[in-house]
Order: C-alpha cells, then sequence, then structure tokens
C-alpha cells in the first residue's frame, strides 16, 4: 500500500468501515510510514477535539428568550 | 407462531416518534420537549453556516416555527432530527442569501479548490495539547480554524463530525451525494488537521548553536 493509496482510504479507517483483508495492508504500511501514522491520529483527535468542545457557547438567559420565543410563536401558529 | 421474525430494534421506535404524533394531536407541551432536546444543535448548525450571531438566533427560531408548522408533511421515514436540520440548513442558506444580495450562496461555493487536501505537515501532536490553552483561548482557535473552511467542506464536516448525522443522512440533508460528502468530508478533516497541526503540533527540535559547534569556539572568528 503507499501513502496515496493509504490517504483514499483515511475516512474509512477513522470510520471503521474497513474489510478485514485490508486491514492487514494498512497496520502493515502504517508500520513503516510514520507520516501516515501521524496524520491518523492528529486526524482523529482533530474530530475528537470539535466534538468535545463547545465553540460557539449560548449562554442560558439567551437560550431561554429563545426557547420561549418559539413556544409563543408556536402557540400562536395554532 | 410467527415464520418471520422482525430484525433486532427495526420495531422499536425512536422516541421522537411518539412526540411527534402527540404534537400533531395538539399536545404543545410535547413540542416543547422537542425544542428544548434540539435546539443548541440546530443553534450551532445555523451559526456555523451564516457565521453570525444574530442570524443564527433568526434560523433557530424561524426552523422551529417553521417544522411546527410543517409537522403534518413529516414522513416518519426519515428521523425527526434529520428533517428539523433539513429545514434548518435551508433557513440558514436563505439568511445568507438575503445577507449578500444578488451573490450566489450554494453547497457549492469553494469546493473547486485542491488546498490541504495533501497532508504537508507531518509533526505530531502533545497528548493532550488542548491542556496548553484555556477554555477561551481554544474555543477561539477551533472557532477560527473552522471558520477558514470553504462553506461547502465546513456544513459537511459539521453535520457529519459534529453533530453525529451519518453520512448518509448528510447526503440527504444537503441535497448532495454520498461520494460527494464522502469526498468534501475527507478535505475537511484534513485541511482542519493540516491548521490545527500549527497550534498543538510538537516543534521540532532545531539544532542549538551549542550543538553545531561543540567546542564553542572558532563561532566568532
Amino acid at each position: 500500500m503507499t501513502c496515496t493509496e493509504f490517504l483514499k482510504i483515511l475516512d474509512d479507517v477513522i470510520d471503521e468501515s474497513i474489510a478485514v483483508e485490508t486491514r492487514t495492508e494498512i497496520e502493515l504500511h502504517l508500520r513503516k510510514c510514520g507520516h501516515c501514522e501521524v496524520v491518523l491520529n492528529t486526524t482523529r483527535k482533530t474530530i475528537e477535539i470539535f466534538r468535545r468542545h463547545e465553540i460557539y457557547e449560548v449562554p442560558t438567559e439567551v437560550s431561554e428568550r429563545l426557547h420561549s420565543a418559539i413556544m409563543e410563536k408556536c402557540k400562536k401558529a395554532k | 407462531m410467527s415464520t418471520i421474525q422482525p430484525v433486532a430494534g427495526q420495531d422499536e421506535q425512536h422516541p421522537d416518534v411518539a412526540l411527534v404524533e402527540r404534537v400533531r394531536a395538539g399536545d404543545v407541551a410535547a413540542y416543547d420537549t422537542l425544542v428544548r432536546k434540539y435546539e443548541r444543535q440546530i443553534f450551532r448548525i445555523a451559526q456555523h453556516i451564516t457565521q453570525n450571531r444574530e442570524d443564527a438566533e433568526d434560523v433557530m427560531q424561524d426552523a422551529f416555527l417553521k417544522a411546527y408548522e410543517k409537522l403534518d408533511q413529516f414522513q416518519g421515514n426519515s428521523k425527526f432530527y434529520t428533517w428539523l436540520v433539513r429545514i434548518a440548513v435551508n433557513e440558514s442558506l436563505m439568511r445568507l442569501r438575503k445577507r449578500r444580495t444578488g451573490k450566489l450562496v450554494s453547497m457549492d461555493e469553494d469546493v473547486q479548490t485542491d488546498e490541504g487536501s495533501v497532508p504537508r505537515d507531518f509533526a505530531d501532536w502533545a497528548p493532550n495539547p488542548e491542556q496548553n490553552y484555556t477554555q477561551a483561548e481554544l474555543a477561539e482557535i477551533l472557532r477560527k480554524t473552522i471558520q477558514g473552511l470553504p462553506q461547502g467542506f465546513r456544513v459537511v464536516f459539521v453535520l457529519r463530525d459534529v453533530e453525529g448525522l451519518s453520512t448518509e443522512e448528510t447526503a440527504e440533508t444537503l441535497g448532495l451525494s454520498v461520494p460527494a460528502v464522502k469526498s468534501r468530508l475527507l478535505r475537511a478533516r484534513l485541511q482542519l488537521r493540516e491548521r490545527l497541526t500549527r497550534y498543538f503540533g510538537r516543534k521540532t527540535p532545531t539544532i542549538a548553536p551549542a550543538a553545531a559547534a561543540p567546542n564553542g569556539d572558532g563561532a566568532e572568528a
């Protein structure tokens, strides 16, 4: 397996939707290619970081105001 | 005894289905529960697309109101959440169009670029790179990083990786094909990784002058 081939299936590796027979090839490639190993690990971490951290925090009072406004409009709508 | 056994999980009703039924029967309180359940996600998605807080607040209200008014059209063959997200994405794009009058706004914007589709920076990250930053600094880094992505990549990444929709649901929500979602997701992930490496990557050790000239003499010739 070449780096280009590995990169093509990187998403499937991350999403764990790889056929069993390809797994060995991937493991062999990663064992000898430090760059691809770093790309795989840091891409995984990238996703995790964005998942874990709220980057658009909504203050409770704003959230409550919006919630009340929505419910008010819905009650009027019917 | 029945000869056909239902596939495990197939008959399990998603809790939203019961809530939707109650709303349809006139129970507004059930809708309150659905709004509470998804308002944060819808706000985040709207904020990611519009890049504007005021617009995101409006989109969130409009999307929930529209979903409420159109609940009779909800078929139930997709999840309520996916259906709601689709409404919110459309509302967000409409809001963008209003802001940039005359300028085309679509999911295909800027996706032709090949920038970042090939990794260049191979510096590994520290085990917990977030620890070097305060929450506020980290949020700023993540905001700046994701805002730099082309819109068509950003939305795919947000729906698929942050909000947890499947590839198929993301495709359905955005009106894209599954291969298009996959290709954008890969490029989004790689571009974000590359940008975050600037902050989280371990610096490659540079050769100290003392090491370059071990005896320490001759340097000032």
